[in-house]
């Protein structure tokens, strides 16, 4: 066993679509009041990123920024660049008020691919999957647990949860994915 | 005797047979039977016995409102009680049993009760059983149980899985009949994206049976044009089998998707419940056929009207060979048209009006039935099946004109809308003289959060019975709920259609009018629930005024069916004996589900492996791996301890505490709540929150702090690290994590909203692991890395650095009293850096320690825990940590309140120590008893025992306890009965066990 390891060291399953658990990512929360320009500007310094309309995500080569609510946005980049945004961000703000804190490792993360993955995500979250647009972030839960997800293209969803559950989204995205329960509905 | 006709059977594709047996006899359908006809194609009429007489009851209807044929279906872990045979639809290797008899459907003990039943009227259950009342318990209730009650209670787990779906649509239909057809094609033709669900297998709903033309062709033709136009359309989804279950607030509707009832060997989930979020629901859930309420309306062979004509046309079913059509209205007629049609004889139409029908009553002349108007039935002759019936006047009281042989009975007392969906969400009903109906009132109808409705009826949902009426209402309904949903404004015309050419119907609620009370005591409301004209009558004559009351004390329509038949005429009757109008007296308010849905489609996927979320820490696999014993702490598993082969798990607590006493043992501590409050404001911000000063803190320290609620009670603790000027680290309780994050969150966003502060909760990132004993320091050395000595990092101080290659926040707190490290790193290298600690600590023994160790560690330390000393109520002056509560501070949560009197008062029972006199352990949560009784004869107490564990450290029970006075009462005994009647004695002793002055933990 490696020193580092993801929840379920990259657990994967093949049902009508795959579920595979992704390798860590890096993830960054960040806070502060993003209306004004210091913050703004310390958030394109520290990720490149403008700011993200409401439940969107904006990009910058492989880092992603994503809204999660008036206040607090969530970074996503290489796992070893965490901490090098949350000081960027920090150092830009130059004593502004703001947060950012790593928590890559507070998650784990999952990626669905195939041509049904949208149904797999209406079965576990409360979202018109229908209308789900790429370049959309949505917090949500699936069944009982926090989520978010995003899709990368039009086969691929991207899901995050609490580390800890990440046994629980794996089993529910496993038992969603078992051929003869889909639903065709998409 | 019931049959298969050599012709009809529209649903059926008879080059399929289908085996299945009832009551262990093999019996064949055809592909599209329902178990319903099936039965009835084997002559198998009766089907089950009535709940409270047992007498013998046969399939009475042909959908979803059917009362009486529900079965046992299936065996073992795929057993389910109460299944309709109307909406069951066969299969091969289909097993059912009849319900509610002993020991045979033939012969039922039970039947005895129907000579009983002028003893058994409605209310004797509240009037016979409240005396003795010693015999509710060993009399009554056992022989209720046993007599009682429809289907048996499953006995294995359930073996099928389920799941939800959630959807949204613009507008959805419910109902696939041609009203729903026809809304939904209009709905669709401007744009909007439209659900159309079905409950049964196939479209087209009752027209097809009942007739009409539309655009100059049969209603079928129609039908399918509607389905194949429908089908095409990108914006239309379809789903047969589906119902409507329920609706709800802002547009919220159930859809349970029966996916392979019908096919239970095909891989997939059995029901699937949709979780839809509509725009505009159209209820086109058509109308039910009332049964007329007559001597023998129960006996096998009574059917409705329409039912009896349904299992002609679309299974070819004969019910008898001679069927008395008796009616109030005109669409009876049908029936006794398709019979004669089919060769069957109809001896008799009986039309209750004095004036009789219209065209179709023409018609029926003009086949060479015989037609007797103002005529009715007295009474209904025979037990397990009708053998004739006797005739009388309407406007009579049942002097007997003349018997008729016959096989069955078709009966229809008019037509009730289905108003259930219109009515789960506030649509309001009005009455209709001319058809005898309640039907939805289109001015109240349900509303959204803007006041607008959300809900339209269409077709006879909404009181139309004429072809060009009904597609004329489903046409605007479709438009309408279009238009509110912003679709295109395309023109869409209703097809031309037959109109309605009916007479008009008399309401007829009693047969004969002037039915005496034998007569009444024979004729049903309630199938299911066996509640009789008499009983309603007899509640109205006992005061019983209001139709929800009625309900209650008769049980009339609280069975299964929910009183799909059995309402209006209920309330009718009601009406009747109360003298008020019908429109007066109203209807019992109509609930979701329309007919009962699956518990487990409500579950969905959540059973087994994915029943609960659980939570893991990093180290988890560890634990599984080392036979941990886990007790749930929220929803993480903890380990409790970690028995050896053949140790008792109080054993194994013993073995942990001794070790990590005298050596070093390890906790994996990583589901502690760790919280980072930021910002300008953050000092103040947790002087608000804590009891005690955070503020003067000072960056690489350490302070163990109080939350209280504003009401003043202990709500959480933890130890506070200062990170730098701006940052502070919260630890929580495991439980208290969530609750507390939410707890700052609340203040922050709703009164301290101008605060510079920013929090996160960041719980998950970090692994933490407790290196404790007096050999803890070394484990670390072996380790390397860091300086972790007493003069580099001092007790209640904190560092960063690295441990063996692992970047490490080390902090020195302590809750067992020993030499503690409390060391967080990265999760993902959580279970790496345990593996690490373990290898380096072999030499010292090292072993992980459970919950229960800790526990015990820190109430041999006098240490408190949330959840065991306190409990909602307790504050901490009672816990004795006044040094916790910051006099300096102007204001904390919690402070005012902690003023009050009550909280001031010196009788609140206060913490203290307690050693057993014999050194035994005080049974948890026991209460100390003082002089006395109180009001209700009961010892007074004065005390309580909040923590009581065996100390290996001490060799005897210790325990923590609130006393009243207890900190001024040291060195005295208090005593505590046991619930075997003998008491334990214990003295009052200051609550810290080990090492008072705190020297082994300060090293």
């Amino acid at each position: 066993m490696s020193k580092v390891v993801t929840a379920l060291n990259g657990a994967s399953h093949k049902g009508y679509v795959t579920v595979s658990e992704a390798p860590l990512t890096g993830m960054v929360t960040l806070r502060g009041d993003f209306s004004a320009a210091n913050v703004k500007k310390a958030v394109m310094t520290a990720t490149g990123c403008s700011i993200p309309d409401v439940r969107k995500m904006t990009s910058e080569g492989d880092v992603h920024v994503g809204w999660m609510s008036p206040d607090e946005l969530i970074v996503l980049c290489a796992y070893d660049a965490a901490n090098t945004v949350v000081d960027a961000f920090h150092a830009a703000l130059a004593g502004e008020h703001g947060l950012a804190v790593n928590v890559s490792d507070a998650r784990a993360k999952f990626q669905i691919t195939g041509d049904s993955v949208r149904e797999v995500v209406a079965k576990l979250a409360p979202v018109d999957m229908a209308e789900f647009e790429i370049g959309e972030l949505r917090r949500t839960r699936f069944s009982q647990v926090a989520a978010a997800f995003w899709m990368s293209d039009s086969a691929t969803v991207d899901v995050i949860c609490f580390r800890s559950v990440g046994q629980y989204m794996f089993d529910l995205l496993k038992i969603s994915t078992e051929p003869g329960f889909e639903v065709g509905s998409f | 005797m019931s049959t298969r006709l050599q012709t009809g059977g529209r649903l059926l594709d008879t080059s399929v047979a289908r085996e299945f047996t009832f009551n262990g006899k093999r019996m064949t359908g055809y592909d599209g039977d329902t178990l319903a006809s099936a039965l009835l194609a084997n002559d198998q009429m009766m089907v089950g016995r009535s709940f409270k007489y047992h007498r013998p009851r046969g399939v009475v209807a042909s959908g979803a409102e059917e009362p009486n044929g529900l079965v046992n279906m299936g065996e073992g872990a795929f057993f389910e009680p109460n299944q309709r045979v109307t909406t069951t639809e066969i299969f091969d290797g289909l097993k059912a049993t009849s319900q509610n008899h002993f020991p045979s459907l033939e012969f039922d003990i039970g039947a005895v009760n129907t000579y009983l039943s002028r003893f058994l009227p409605a209310g004797f259950y509240y009037k016979m059983f409240m005396y003795p009342r010693a015999f509710w318990k060993h009399v009554y209730e056992p022989f209720i149980r046993q007599s009682a009650g429809l289907g048996k209670a499953p006995k294995e787990m359930d073996a099928d899985r389920y799941e939800h779906f959630y959807a949204f649509y613009d507008v959805v239909v419910v109902g696939g009949g041609v009203a729903g057809l026809q809304a939904a094609k209009a709905a669709a033709l401007r744009g909007v994206k439209v659900l159309l669900m079905e409950q049964t297998a196939h479209w087209g709903g009752r027209a097809p049976v009942d007739g009409g033309d539309v655009d100059g062709a049969a209603a079928q033709v129609f039908v399918d044009t509607l389905v194949a136009e429908l089908s095409a359309m990108d914006n239309v989804v379809m789903k047969t089998r589906m119902m409507g279950a329920g609706v709800y607030d802002h547009g919220y509707l159930l859809g349970y998707e029966r996916v392979r009832d019908h096919a239970p060997k095909v891989k997939g989930p059995r029901h699937r419940l949709w979780r839809i979020r509509a725009g505009q629901i159209i209820t086109a859930t058509g109308a039910i056929e009332r049964p007329l309420s007559f001597a023998g309306n129960d006996i096998p062979g009574v059917m409705l009207a329409s039912a009896l004509r349904d299992y002609v046309v679309n299974y070819g079913v004969s019910i008898g060979d001679r069927t008395v059509v008796v009616t109030n209205n005109d669409d009876a007629y049908r029936t006794a048209l398709i019979l004669k049609n089919a060769g069957l004889e109809v001896p008799v139409i009986l039309d209750a009006r004095a004036g009789g029908g219209g065209a179709l009553a023409q018609a029926a002349r003009d086949a060479g039935i015989r037609v007797e108007n103002g005529k009715a039935i007295a009474k209904v002759k025979g037990g397990k099946r009708v053998k004739s019936v006797a005739i009388c006047a309407q406007a009579g009281e049942g002097s007997v004109l003349e018997e008729i042989e016959c096989d069955a009975v078709a009966m229809s007392g008019g037509w009730s809308p289905v108003v259930h969906l219109w009515s789960h969400c506030g649509g309001k009903l009005v009455w209709d003289d001319a058809d005898a109906m309640f039907r939805p009132n289109p001015e109240k109808a349900p509303t959204g959060e803007k006041g607008e409705a959300f809900v339209l009826t269409a077709g006879s949902a909404s009181g139309h019975f004429g072809l060009d009426a009904i597609l004329q209402d489903a046409t605007d309904a479709g438009k309408t709920a279009a238009a509110q949903m912003g679709g295109k404004p395309v023109d869409v015309i209703a097809p031309a259609a037959s109109a309605r050419n009916e007479a008009p119907l008399e309401p007829v609620w009693m047969m004969p009018q002037g039915a005496n009370i034998k007569l009444r005591m024979k004729a049903w409301l309630d199938f299911q629930n066996d509640v009789k004209v008499s009983d309603v009558q007899l509640a109205a004559q006992e005061g019983f005024e209001s139709v929800e009351h009625t309900k209650r004390y008769t049980t009339l329509g609280m069975a299964t069916d929910q009183g799909k038949l059995s309402n209006i005429n209920g309330l009718a009757t009601l009406a009747g004996a109360l003298n008020a109008p019908i429109e007066k007296v109203g209807t019992t308010t109509f609930r979701p589900p329309y007919t009962p849905i699956s518990m487990a489609s409500i579950a969905g996927s959540a059973r087994a492996e994915v029943f609960q979320p659980i939570r893991n820490t990093p180290i988890q696999a560890w634990h599984d791996a080392n036979g941990a014993y886990f007790e749930p702490v929220g929803h993480w598993r903890r380990p409790y301890c970690f028995p050896r082969t053949g140790e008792t798990h109080a054993q194994a607590v013993e073995r942990e505490i001794l070790q990590t006493r005298k050596s070093v043992g390890l906790l994996d501590a990583s589901t502690l709540g760790k919280i980072i409050v930021k910002g300008p404001d953050a000092g103040k911000f947790l002087d608000m929150l804590y009891t005690n000063m955070m503020s003067t803190l000072k960056p690489g320290k350490c302070r163990y702090g109080l939350m209280c609620s504003e009401n003043g009670f202990l709500s959480d603790d933890g130890v506070v690290a200062r990170i730098d000027e701006d940052t502070f680290l919260c630890h929580t309780t495991t439980g208290g994590a969530d609750r507390i994050h939410a707890h700052m969150e609340e203040w922050l966003q709703t009164e301290w909203w101008d605060w510079k502060v920013y929090t996160a909760n960041i719980t998950e990132q970090l692994a933490q692991v407790a290196v404790v004993g007096p050999d803890a320091r070394k484990v670390l050395e072996k380790l390397g890395g860091m300086d972790v000595s007493k003069d580099s990092l001092a007790f209640m101080e904190w560092k960063d650095g690295v441990l063996g290659g692992f970047d490490a926040r080390v902090y020195r707190i302590s809750f067992s009293g020993e030499l503690s490290y409390e060391i967080a790193v990265p999760a993902s290298q959580g279970r790496a850096f345990w593996d690490a600690l373990m290898d380096a600590g072999k030499e010292f023994d090292v072993m992980p320690y459970g919950t229960e160790a800790l526990h015990v560690m820190r109430a041999e330390k006098g240490f408190i825990m949330i959840g065991d000393e306190t409990d909602g109520t307790v504050i901490p002056q009672d816990l004795g940590l006044h040094w916790a509560l910051s006099k300096k501070k102007e204001d904390y949560l919690g402070k005012r309140a902690q003023e009050r009197s009550h909280m001031v008062d010196p009788e609140r029972w206060k913490l203290v120590g307690l050693e057993t006199l014999d050194g035994s352990v005080l049974p948890d949560g026991a209460y100390a008893v003082g002089e006395g009784h109180n009001a209700n004869g009961q010892r007074n107490m004065i005390g309580r025992v909040t923590s009581t564990y065996y100390s290996p450290t001490l060799g005897r029970g210790i325990a923590m306890g609130l006393i009243k006075h207890g900190p001024d009462r040291m060195g005295e005994v208090v005593e505590f009965p046991k619930i075997d009647g003998t008491l334990i004695k214990a003295r009052i002793v200051d609550q810290v066990f080990y090492d008072k002055n705190g020297d082994k933990q300060n090293v």
